[in-house]
């Protein structure tokens, strides 16, 4: 191996610099000042004594917080599959669509980004309330004469609205790494699937999924992880058992005021998130193997 | 408690916050030796329509306005130490809070003259014995606001949202923890002040039983709720559901029988103000009996100021929303800031209630 000139290990360092020290700074202490909090109690309203004690991680295992974090578990997996389900056909029909028309759909796909997620969320509530959109279309074509008054659907302030709101949120998130590997994929392998007698079920099963599978990895925990953490979408659309683990959490920050707890509260959430990471590196190296 | 911020206003505020901030000269010092200016920290939309502006035309002191929408808010902001605030306007509980951590001075009643328009039931609450921190600014009750075509009569106790299924679905209750189980331990005849444990459990108990016939449990939002339709019955403010009566005669307020809740919004210096006189010299305007009938016309709270009272018009004076019937106000009580190892509790009997 040759050794790296002085000169490039100078550009490295003026590269690397500001970013480490960016990270350092905003990432690295604020996780360890978190710690900290999650290993103290409240001796004030406001002095938290830090006393490394786990007492905090303690009460987070009580079985009502692991109800908590079972259904936002449960929530997340909900809305990923979802997504994967509604996202595949979508991006399958962007990458397979014809090369003028890909940019302005890739765009469609993102633009909702450019709304903030607060007034978008207020929009659906708009949408699916009582006397919201939906309701209102169906009242106009309702055959009141043969079927009687018409009940407004109860769409909102449920369960159900919390994952429309989550896979509405989360949907571009999963489109655009599938897109991305199916844009890659090498469409005459599927040709001599074709070819070969294998029917377009067999084919897609057998060549556009396995070929895909870094996409809908990497689609699954960009969705997964979000989602886990979702705190406004059960906020303003669940309805009396929507709670999720960041309503929690957010809690303990506000109204309880008790950050040790919402800081151990936070670190398993953190924690989670970093399982599905490596459960992500597992599975693609085990692919690549 | 983002009771006086709609969300139109909110807009409107953050606009007029952003015009504030341009950059200006030092402002002249005044005869007390502290700049001609002062920071208002409040709630949004809660002063009268030229009620900063006369101040200033009368004292020559600048008012900058900022806005927060909760108590919590706040305390958060001022937790770290004082960032500039020369008053602000805290519920009756975080004027205990702030005192408890320290972050209030002390008021000098001597630079507080118009103290004495206050009405004397205000003058010693128990949650500042003497006045020697806060001075009340207004005061409001929880009550039921319910549409008037979609419920029986007049729901006049906490039972038609607590206990009932006759209304099952079109319910919105607070999520505010603290509250929710005080208005339940009311409902279950004790008293708000130092519920405890046992009747904690018992409205636990309750509410989850309850729970199937609750459409939702709101963020002080329930008269918007009431007004799109989403729910018949919400436990809100009085001064909230007064708004959106004056737009919708379908709808209804009324405090429950039982009693309920009284909550106050004081004026108080936080520790570390830059212009304490400046403050002082603010609040004893704001006392004042015109320029308080003045923030009474335009917001529509309960004034505690008798002599701004006495000038007040009878839709003021006898409206029934905004100054409930006595017999009801005598079992209503003022909530306490009651320790840290409380708000724990009734933190986890919210998350119990809502996990169940």
């Amino acid at each position: 191996m040759t050794e790296r000139p002085k000169a490039a290990r100078g550009v490295f360092a003026l590269l690397a610099g500001p970013p480490l020290v960016w990270l350092a700074l905003f990432f690295v202490l604020p996780l360890v000042i978190i710690l900290g909090y999650a290993l103290g109690e409240n001796r004030s309203l406001t002095d938290i004594a830090i006393t490394g004690s786990f007492r905090n991680f303690g009460r987070a295992l009580q079985p009502v917080y692991l109800g908590v974090l079972g259904k936002s578990l449960w929530f997340a997996a909900l809305t990923t599959i979802a997504c994967l389900v509604i996202g595949f056909p979508v991006a399958m029909a962007i990458a397979f669509a014809p090369a003028r028309w890909r940019l302005a759909l890739l765009l469609l796909v993102m633009l909702p980004f450019w709304v903030n997620l607060l007034i978008r969320t207020y929009a659906l509530m708009a949408v699916l309330r009582p006397e919201g959109y939906i309701n209102s279309l169906i009242k106009l074509v309702w055959p009141a004469a043969w079927l009687g008054d018409f009940v407004p659907l109860d769409l909102l302030h449920n369960n159900a609205a919390v994952i429309i709101g989550l896979v509405y949120v989360q949907l571009p998130f999963m489109v655009l790494p599938l897109y991305a590997a199916l844009d890659r994929l090498d469409r005459s392998l599927i040709e001599a699937s074709l070819d070969l007698g294998a029917g377009q079920l067999t084919s897609f099963a057998r060549i556009t999924v396995p070929l895909a599978m870094p996409g809908i990895i990497a689609g699954i925990i960009i969705t997964f992880v979000p989602t886990l953490g979702a705190y406004l979408t059960p906020d303003l659309l669940g309805g009396t058992s929507s709670q999720m683990i960041a309503n929690v959490i957010d809690r303990q920050f506000r109204s309880a005021n008790d950050w040790p707890f919402g800081a151990a509260l936070s670190f398993i959430l953190m924690a989670l998130a970093l399982v599905a990471m490596a459960l992500q590196g597992l599975v693609t190296r085990r692919g690549r193997a | 408690m983002t009771r006086r911020l709609s969300r139109r206003r909110l807009l409107g505020g953050m606009a007029a916050g952003l015009s504030l901030r341009g950059c200006a000269p030092p402002p002249p010092r005044g005869a007390n030796g502290e700049a001609m200016t002062l920071n208002f920290y409040s709630w949004d939309s809660y002063t009268g329509a030229t009620t900063l502006a006369d101040f200033t035309a009368a004292t020559g002191i600048g008012v900058e306005m900022s806005l927060y929408g909760t108590n919590d808010e706040l305390f958060a902001r001022l937790r770290a130490g004082n960032p500039g605030f020369d008053v602000i306007v805290p519920s009756n509980e975080f004027v205990t809070r702030l005192r408890l951590s320290d972050m209030l001075l002390p008021l000098d009643h001597a630079r507080i003259p118009n103290l004495a328009n206050v009405a004397p039931a205000f003058r010693d609450p128990p949650f500042d014995r003497g006045r020697r921190f806060s001075m009340p600014y207004t005061w409001l009750v929880m009550g039921i606001g319910y549409r008037k075509s979609r419920v029986a009569g007049v729901p006049d106790s906490w039972k038609w949202v607590f206990d009932s299924d006759r209304y099952a679905g079109r319910i919105a209750l607070i999520s505010e923890s603290d509250d929710l189980i005080r208005l339940a331990a009311k409902y279950l005849g004790a008293s708000v002040r130092h519920v405890t444990p046992d009747m904690t459990a018992r409205a636990i108990a309750m509410l989850i039983r309850q729970k199937p016939h609750i459409k939702l449990f709101h963020h002080d939002e329930g008269q918007d709720l009431l007004a799109a339709g989403d729910v018949d019955l919400v436990i809100e403010y009085n001064g909230d559901i007064a708004q959106v009566m004056a737009e919708d005669g379908d709808i209804g307020f009324v405090v429950p029988r039982e009693g309920t809740l009284i909550n106050s919004d004081c004026l108080c210096i936080p520790r570390g103000a830059p212009r304490p006189d400046n403050a002082h010299r603010f609040i004893n305007y704001l006392l004042d009996a015109r320029v308080g009938a003045g923030i009474a016309r335009t917001i529509r709270y309960p004034t505690p100021n008798a002599a701004a009272l006495a000038l007040m018009p009878a839709d003021y004076r006898d409206n029934p929303v905004i100054f409930p019937p006595a017999a009801v106000m005598a079992k209503s009580e003022y909530g306490d800031f009651e320790g840290l190892a409380r708000a724990r509790a009734v933190d986890a009997a919210i998350t119990e209630i809502l996990a169940a």
